[in-house]
Order: C-alpha cells, then sequence, then structure tokens
C-alpha cells in the first residue's frame, strides 16, 4: 500500500493514485525523439489525426446510417446529407479521409523503406506498420460497402468473390464470408458489423502495439546515425539542448507535428468541401443494382496497385488459369511489403540515396507502383493489359530480388 | 530548404497519381461526345409563319386530344392514368406547355416523325409503331399545318414555369424525384415494359453524373448511350437548364453551405498554421 498523503493540489492527488507525473515523463516530456528528422516523420501523428477524424465522424454518421438494404442508400443520401445538419460534412470528411488516410500511409510506408526504418531492431515497428495497412485496407472495404450504391454493390461482388479462387473451400467460403448466395442483407450487416465494431476495435490495439514498438528501438532518423539515447537525454536535460541529438517528444516533437498536422487539414477540408470525387465516387450516387454491371469496375484508387497485379496475369500459362496465376501474384503482393526487413539481406540503416543498388530499386518500385495504379482504374484491353502484365511481373521480380541486390553492402560498400 | 524540395517530390508524385486515376483514366473511360447541339440541327427547319387561330382547329381536327388533355384550356386528359399506362406504356402528356418547352423546329418533327425526333428508330418501326402516331396532314400544307399547330400551343403556353413545374412536365412522366415526393403518373409496370428497364429515380442523378454529362445526355441520350430507350427529349437550352437546376436543388441541396462552411473552415486551418507555425519557431529557436 502506497503511503498516500494529504494533497497539495489536483496534480499531486492525482498522482499520488495513478502515477501521472512519471506517465507524464515515460510518455511525453522524457520519451526522446531524434532531433535530425523533417516533415516526413510527422506523418504517424497525422495517421493518429485522420484516425481520431474518421472515428468521430463515423459516431456522427452512425447515429442515423440504417444497415439495411432497403434503407442504407436513402439513410446516407437522403437523411444524411441532406436532411441532418451538417450531415453531408461529417459523411464528406468520413468519406475524403478514408480516402487521404491511404495517401498519408503509403507516404509514411515509403519514407520507412527509404530511410531503412524496417529493420535492425525495427521489425516490429514495420510488421505492425504493416497489419495496420491490411486492418485500414479491410475497414476501407467493408465501409465502402454501407451506403449501398452501385459501386458498394459490385465491388463487393468482385472482392467476395476472389476468395473463391482459393483451392477446395473457395466456394463454400464465398458463401459464408457473404452469408448468402449472392451479395445480399446479410452481407451488408455482416460488413457493417466489421466496420463499425470488430475492425476499429482491432485497428485501435494494433496501434497501441504499433507506438509500443517504438519504445525499445526508438525512432530511426534521417541518416540512419544510431544514437545513444541515455548520454544524448543527459545532455538535454542538463540544459545542453544544441548539442543533443534528441528532443522530447512534448513538447518539441509535437510542436511541428502540430505545425504539419495544420497545413494537412487545409488541404484535406480543400477537399472535403470542393474537390471530393475522387474519394466519393459519383457513380455510387446510383442505388445498387443486382441487374445492371456498371460498364466499368474499379476499386478505390489505393487498391488499384494491387488489383493491377492481380488483373495482369490475363492469359493462362499451361493448365493454371489466368484467375488463379492473378490471384497467387495478387497473395503475394499483399504478403511482399510484410517480409521486406527478412528480404533486405543488409544490415546498413540508412536513406536510400546512401545505397546505391537499393536507391534503384527503391524508385523503380515507386514507379512501378504509380504504373500499377494507373493502370489499375484503365479498362484492360489491348495494350493496356500488356503494360498491367508487365508491371506486375516488374513488382514480382522486385522483391524476389532485393536478397540478392542488398546481400553484398556494407557500410563502405554501399555508398 | 530540403524539406520543401522533399515535400515538392511528395507533391509531385501524388499529382502524377491524381492525374493518372481521376482526369486520364475517366477521359479514356468515357470519352468525350460532341456538345449538345439545342438547334436540332438533324432535323430540317419549319420556316412557315404559323397562324395561331388556324392552329386551333387544325388542332382540334387532327385528333391530338385522343390522347393528349390540355388542362389549360378545360380540355381533360381522355384517360386515366392507369388506362393510359396500360394503352401506351407511358402517360400521353399535356401539351398546355409543350411550346414552352420544347424547342420550335423538334416540336415540328415530333409531329410529322415521332421516333426520328425522338431518336428511337432502333426501337420503333412498322411493326412496332411509336404510340404517338404521325399526323399526315388535313390535305393542305402540312409543313403550314404543323406550323399552325405550334402557333396555336405558343398562345396557350405560360409565359413563366418554375424549375419544379419544368421538371413535372417534361419528366415526371418517366422518371421519379423520391427526395422531393413527386412521383411518376405512369404505372410503374407498364413502363417497365414498354422502356425495357425502369427509368431511374432522378433524386441524387446529379451528384452521380454531374452537370456537364446531363446537358449533353438530355439534349441526345444516344450520345452516352448508344441504343437507349430514352428518348430525346427536345428541351429548349435555358429549360434543360431549368431541370439541371432543379435537379441540383434536389440532388445536391447542400451546394452553397458546402461552398461557405468550406472556407470558414480552411481559413481557420490557415490561420492556426500560422499560429502554429510560430509556436514551432518559439519552441525550436534554443535547439
Amino acid at each position: 500500500m502506497a503511503q498516500i498523503k494529504k494533497a497539495n493540489g489536483l496534480v499531486d492527488w492525482l498522482d499520488q493514485r495513478l502515477a501521472v507525473r512519471s506517465l507524464t515523463r515515460v510518455l511525453m516530456t522524457e520519451y526522446w525523439i531524434p532531433k535530425n528528422i523533417n516533415f516526413l516523420w510527422a506523418m504517424g501523428v497525422v495517421l493518429s489525426v485522420l484516425f481520431t477524424l474518421l472515428v468521430v465522424s463515423g459516431i456522427f454518421l452512425l447515429m442515423y446510417y440504417k444497415p439495411d438494404v432497403n434503407y442504407a442508400f436513402d439513410s446516407v443520401n437522403y437523411t444524411i446529407m441532406q436532411e441532418v445538419a451538417y450531415g453531408w460534412l461529417w459523411r464528406h470528411m468520413h468519406g475524403v479521409a478514408a480516402s487521404a488516410v491511404f495517401l498519408v500511409i503509403y507516404i509514411h510506408m515509403f519514407t520507412g523503406i527509404y530511410y531503412g526504418s524496417y529493420k535492425k531492431g525495427r521489425e516490429m515497428i514495420w510488421i505492425s506498420g504493416m497489419l495496420l495497412f491490411v486492418l485500414f485496407s479491410a475497414e476501407a472495404f467493408s465501409g465502402y460497402m454501407l451506403p449501398w450504391g452501385q459501386m458498394s454493390y459490385w465491388a463487393a461482388q468482385v472482392i467476395t468473390n476472389l476468395f473463391g479462387g482459393i483451392p477446395i473451400i473457395g466456394d463454400a467460403l464465398v458463401v459464408w464470408i457473404r452469408g448468402d448466395f449472392a451479395v445480399a442483407d446479410p452481407t451488408l450487416t455482416r460488413f457493417f458489423m466489421l466496420h463499425v465494431l470488430l475492425l476499429p476495435l482491432i485497428i485501435m490495439l494494433v496501434i497501441v502495439i504499433h507506438f509500443y514498438s517504438l519504445r525499445i528501438p526508438h525512432v530511426n532518423n534521417e541518416t540512419g546515425e544510431e544514437i545513444d539515447y541515455d548520454i544524448e537525454a543527459e545532455k538535454y536535460k542538463a540544459g545542453d539542448k544544441k548539442e543533443s541529438k534528441v528532443i522530447p517528444f512534448w513538447p518539441v516533437f509535437l510542436s511541428k507535428d502540430f505545425f504539419v498536422v495544420s497545413i494537412f487539414m487545409v488541404f484535406l477540408f480543400y477537399l472535403i468541401c470542393f474537390h471530393y470525387s475522387f474519394a466519393i465516387d459519383p457513380i455510387n450516387f446510383e442505388p445498387a443494382n443486382p441487374l445492371k454491371t456498371p460498364d466499368h469496375i474499379y476499386p478505390e484508387w489505393y487498391f488499384l496497385w494491387s488489383y493491377e497485379v492481380l488483373r495482369g496475369f490475363f492469359f493462362d500459362v499451361g493448365p493454371i488459369a489466368a484467375a488463379d496465376i492473378g490471384l497467387m501474384a495478387f497473395g503475394f503482393a499483399n504478403v511482399a511489403f510484410f517480409l521486406l526487413p527478412f528480404l533486405d539481406r543488409s544490415d546498413v540503416v540508412a536513406p536510400a540515396k546512401e545505397r546505391k543498388k537499393f536507391n534503384l530499386w527503391f524508385w523503380i518500385l515507386i514507379a512501378d507502383m504509380i504504373v500499377l495504379t494507373i493502370y489499375g482504374k484503365l479498362p484492360p484491353t489491348g495494350a493496356n493489359a500488356w503494360v498491367g502484365f508487365f508491371a506486375a511481373m516488374v513488382f514480382i521480380g522486385l522483391f524476389i530480388s532485393l536478397p540478392i541486390i542488398t546481400k553484398g553492402e556494407t557500410k563502405g560498400g554501399a555508398r | 530548404m530540403r524539406e520543401l524540395k522533399i515535400l515538392s517530390l511528395v507533391v509531385a508524385i501524388t499529382a502524377v497519381l491524381y492525374w493518372g486515376i481521376e482526369p486520364f483514366a475517366h477521359s479514356q473511360m468515357n470519352p468525350a461526345v460532341a456538345p449538345a447541339d439545342f438547334a436540332f440541327e438533324d432535323l430540317e427547319a419549319n420556316n412557315k409563319v404559323g397562324d395561331a387561330a388556324a392552329g386551333a382547329e387544325t388542332f382540334m381536327m387532327a385528333g391530338c386530344i385522343a390522347c393528349h388533355g390540355v388542362e389549360s384550356q378545360g380540355m381533360d386528359s381522355p384517360m386515366d392514368n392507369e388506362t393510359a399506362s396500360l394503352s401506351f406504356g407511358v402517360v400521353s402528356p399535356d401539351l398546355g406547355s409543350a411550346a414552352y418547352l420544347y424547342d420550335r423546329n423538334f416540336l415540328a418533327m415530333l409531329i410529322k416523325d415521332p421516333t426520328r425526333a425522338l431518336k428511337v428508330e432502333h426501337k420503333f418501326n412498322d411493326e412496332n409503331p411509336h404510340p404517338m402516331s404521325a399526323f399526315y396532314g388535313l390535305g393542305g400544307d402540312i409543313d403550314q399545318e404543323v406550323a399552325d399547330i405550334i402557333a396555336y400551343l405558343e398562345t396557350i403556353a405560360p409565359s413563366k414555369m418554375s424549375n419544379k413545374e419544368v421538371f413535372e412536365d417534361a419528366c415526371l412522366r418517366c422518371h421519379d424525384m423520391k427526395y422531393d415526393k413527386l412521383y411518376m403518373p405512369t404505372q410503374a409496370e407498364p413502363l417497365t415494359e414498354y422502356m425495357g428497364t425502369l427509368p431511374p429515380d432522378l433524386s441524387i442523378i446529379i451528384r452521380a453524373k454531374g452537370h456537364n454529362y446531363l446537358t449533353t445526355f438530355i439534349n441526345n441520350p444516344q450520345k452516352h448511350l448508344e441504343g437507349t430507350a430514352m428518348p430525346r427529349v427536345g428541351l429548349k437550352k435555358d429549360v434543360q437548364e431549368q431541370v439541371i437546376s432543379y435537379l441540383e436543388e434536389i440532388g445536391d441541396s447542400k451546394k452553397d453551405e458546402r461552398t461557405k462552411v468550406g472556407i470558414y473552415i480552411i481559413g481557420f486551418f490557415i490561420i492556426l498554421s500560422v499560429f502554429a507555425y510560430l509556436w514551432k519557431r518559439k519552441i525550436w529557436k534554443d535547439l
């Protein structure tokens, strides 16, 4: 039993019971971050803000949304968009932030790849981050279904159908996922549950794990320098702030993030109020119609690259059907990033520009993903199909060749 | 400024991606079509000067009121909605506002050759005649007779109609407008059989299709949907604009609020950014 004395104030009262002073120290004022970082290091906080925005706007939408195929469309497009005061704002915020969150996730992810922040002790940061990517993808997909528009319905149809390609259990699995033989009311209600309950819960849990995974290996920095945090922290605490290579999370690190977030919000709300069609697809303002296939079915932009890897293999090879090869490639594409820390055989932690071959690998990967994304939306006919095929091959080739590329790399040889 | 260099790189990559998945992809998926033709140049012009008094007589003699009502002139529709739906597939329009709504040349051709004016020749022919029978004339100069009828319709047409009234007369016979609680007078089942599919509710078609698409589509549906059963409606330019304004009033009722709120919120974050920058500077100055 702790010694409880008469408190000399609220903070002291709380401190005696909850140790709030040490808690603040550990989490905020003495949580050390390297000083040589650029604004790309603010993406984590931008993502936290976006996720909060999604949760809050989601709660408001949840008050009026009706998960029933007969009411879903009108509850979104009439009740929320037109009847409820500022309902349109919450809906636009939710839809646009869901798209923007992926843009920032990709920036966050490729920052990690560029600076080598996924290895030498930082593997769990990377893996928990990739897990979040997958969870956000599932969250986005399930949420996209809810307005029950044309693209909601047909995307659900196409994506759930993919599971049919799994050997033996495929067909049964599709029915199990849909809760019906076709995408229908049970599909909507279960994806509603996933979207508003199970997935957000797991996401919050994994976010905590992701944050925690930073504690031991610490945040990487712009040069990949290994910092002795004990020594540097002592310097900072002793007042030698200029010499010290670290800064505390609060207020120093967050003051910069706060600025980046404010600027980002200007951009985000411009999109929300004036330029939202990229995220809130016009075609989804047509109600779901199982009898009318849209001319073009495509996923949201952030799934296009992996969708294109899936579609890229459009011809049978011997006895293996095109769809099965595509599905295997798609599976590979989704696992490949998880394996990055183990495919990179070099223990050099440095920005890509200081790792010659890796630098080339990185920029080819960026270019390839841009090509995959753009061609993932185009109709897969004629030359488009071949571009998709080659870009998918390059993608797979890049990940297969990474161990060879990075094997001989040493600190000196890399430069 | 290395940070600005990094930022411009990130912005450039994002811009290329955006260009690829939005403007470029959409230009590939929906190739541009010729602009709307409100002169209806594919139809020969009727240059005769009509005589309204003669037209009133021709109108009665031609048998128009066997199917059409002109309520403003005390001529009720000869059939109730159910009978008309079952007989024609669609309720026949009241002609009181026809001259307000439709282009003169279009109307002239509609009277003489409905399938051609409506651009539904792919659907209707001698074996499967259009429910509106062509006017073959009363024995005189048919173009003069048609011009007279139009002159008559012009005298009885209202000089002003609200956007909603225009929609009711021009679109509502086949399309619901659920979010404004307007429902078509035609019965759904015969209409579905007549059109091949139930024409969509237009409540938020403005968000689905947008102003530009609707402008060319209403003017000539075949341009975007070759073979569609939807007829060319033949609306005058400003009347069609009224229809689209109405679609926007109902389907995108928060447009003005969106702009206003948007400017306020963006302004707020710009000011916040300035303060955030000053705060950051203050904290980082002795680092």
